[in-house]
């Protein structure tokens, strides 16, 4: 049961064989024990999971239950919640409690999920390590000195040490993915404006996009399908019809499911940069692709070296914006001392806001700064549609592109901590998606020679989320790696 | 453009953000490699090229300008969450004499 994805336990659930509190009880005592080693939990919920869980076997014995009724999740910490705390892993939110929740949240509960806790990630999501939290860094499943990546780290950890089957995410230049990749899940991301920001905190409004984790592209899809939907409430939540993103994965394909599948390789993403390890491991997966019928074509993306310092100026321009509103007037941390109002300001926003987050606010406020507008922001704005048409070109010859999730398997607590330049080079392969507004998913595709999880990333085209969920759930047909649990977290 | 550490004490500044001047020399300091990558970026030839601004070329939705939210009540489910409020008005130091 502890092991079992989203669609195993669905069946259990609506066939009556196990009961959503008999489920969710069991998963918050594991919660509770793993807790203490893991800090992927801010805040655990049993009061309302255990009442949520009791209305949702009330549903299923009514029989109007959805395929999600009755399922445990957590939501990372930066997706409000109504009436729980939601701290963005800042101390400026370490007593907020959100007064209505996020459109994603609302959906999911719509649909009869038990909410059991928020996770914990990087301050306002900004890192790749989880090592920015007010509340302390999330510890690998894996291997308990080394990080689960981030921002979204407490989600990714928590479903790879089977403390729920599934937990929402935000990614907006890699925070589900690359957190996904080091800690052994599947993690998606889907077309930026297909769920709605309405009740997240902004980090970079053009950037962020909530998605999911969970076991198998399969759950995801289910996940997504949920989420998924028009919200008049954000500006740029797109307007299209419904569609069921699991609709591939039913289909009787036969020995060859992905036969027509063309996989694009990207030259730049096989050069430099990932560890040989990681390599063997997508080639070994990009042959597993080609026995299941796809044909693979090297395509090429000569501005995504770009990314990295599009993104760096970009992302901050917007967070600095964003964060503004962070004033100690109307919620979050207040200075206790200061002189007059400006002085209050920024002694509030110097006490509640943590290193990295100042950084990227002054990076922000430098590139928007009087004179440097157009040198930067504007300059970034234009390499980023040639990015994007990089990418338009290449699915004019491919159907998916495919590559390392992640540079290098989890590092050390403490070991990039104090080079941003090292830590952003994390995201040197997410990034795109995020500046392009295109669907990804990172599943695991083996170990490397320490016995850490390696990520495989499934880039598509903008709406190809069932595509791409389909590439990966055949991936996962003829493979366990996404089975594989970790050895301190084995029922 | 090299940051400098008196670009971090003007951007700490407009940012509202009290910095030290050993915390502007850290995150001058930090900072330098990233700035090196942004001068890369700076040096492509972006002639002729729209500047990208949203990830979908679509067209921001008008509505009616009307009132959305009419409930008198939120306003003290809000304010719960604010360091100081006194009869329904949040509380700052005294701006005007």
């Amino acid at each position: 049961m502890i092991t079992s994805s989203v669609a195993e336990l669905s069946r259990s659930l609506l066939a009556r064989r196990l009961s959503s509190i008999e489920l969710t009880g069991s998963l918050l005592d594991r919660i509770e024990t793993a807790n203490p080693t893991l800090n992927a939990f801010l805040t655990i919920d049993r009061e309302g999971a255990m009442s949520q869980a009791k209305a949702a076997d009330a549903r299923i014995a009514a029989g109007t239950a959805s395929p999600l009724t009755g399922i445990p999740l957590a939501h990372k910490d930066v997706i409000m919640t109504e009436g729980l705390r939601t701290t963005c892993g800042s101390r400026m939110l370490e007593n907020f409690v959100a007064p209505y929740s996020a459109f994603v949240a609302e959906r999911l509960a719509r649909a009869g999920m038990v909410t059991v806790g928020k996770t914990n990630m990087d301050e306002f999501a900004m890192g790749s390590s989880n090592e920015n939290s007010y509340f302390g860094p999330v510890r690998n499943p894996w291997n308990t000195t080394c990080v689960a990546g981030g921002s979204s780290g407490g989600s990714a950890a928590a479903v790879a040490a089977r403390l729920v089957p599934a937990a929402t995410g935000t990614d907006t230049g890699g925070s589900i993915r690359q957190p996904a990749a080091l800690s052994g899940v599947c993690g998606l991301k889907p077309t930026y404006g297909v769920c709605s920001r309405y009740g997240l905190v902004a980090l970079a409004s053009s950037l962020d996009t909530p998605g999911v984790f969970g076991q198998t592209a399969e759950d995801c899809a289910l996940l997504l399908n949920a989420m998924a939907g028009h919200d008049a409430r954000d500006s740029t939540s797109l307007d299209r019809p419904a569609e069921d993103y699991a609709r591939q994965l039913s289909e009787n394909a036969g020995a060859k499911p992905l036969a027509g599948v063309r996989v694009g390789l990207p030259r730049e993403y096989f050069g430099a940069g990932a560890e040989p390890d990681i390599v063997d491991a997508i080639e070994t997966a990009i042959a597993g692709f080609r026995s299941l019928g796809a044909t693979t074509v090297e395509v090429s993306l000569p501005n995504v070296d770009h990314s990295l310092p599009v993104y760096y100026v970009i992302s901050p321009a917007e967070a600095s914006s964003n964060l503004a509103r962070f004033d100690g007037v109307r919620y979050g941390h207040r200075a206790a001392k200061y002189d007059d109002l400006t002085d209050m300001y920024k002694k509030t926003r110097a006490e509640g806001f943590g290193a990295e987050v100042k950084r990227r606010i002054l990076i922000g406020t430098y590139v928007l700064s009087h004179g440097y507008y157009d040198a930067y922001y504007l300059k970034a704005q234009q390499v980023r549609r040639l990015i994007a048409d990089d990418f338009r070109k290449a699915y004019q010859r491919c159907d998916v592109i495919v590559g390392p999730t992640s540079p290098t398997t989890a590092f050390c607590i403490g070991d990039n901590i104090d080079d941003p330049l090292k830590m952003y080079l994390n995201d040197i392969f997410t990034i795109a998606s995020n500046l392009t507004g295109t669907p990804a998913i990172s599943i695991p595709c083996g170990f490397d020679g320490k016995g850490l999880p390696i990520g495989l990333q499934i880039q598509g085209n903008a709406f190809a989320e069932a595509q791409i969920l389909n590439v990966a759930h055949r991936y996962q047909q003829t493979t366990d790696w996404h089975r594989r649990v970790p050895a301190g977290f084995a029922p | 453009m090299a940051l400098s550490v008196d670009d971090v004490q003007r951007a700490a500044h407009l940012a509202r953000i009290e910095i030290t001047a050993a915390e502007a020399f850290d995150v001058q300091n930090k900072l330098e490699g990233v700035f090196r990558l942004i001068e890369r970026m700076r040096a492509v030839d972006t002639t002729g090229i729209v500047p990208m601004s949203h990830a979908q070329d679509v067209m921001l939705p008008l509505r009616e300008d009307h009132m959305s939210e009419s409930d008198p009540h939120k306003r003290d489910l809000y304010q719960r969450n604010a360091p100081a409020v006194e009869d329904g008005l949040y509380l700052v130091p005294k701006v005007i004499e």
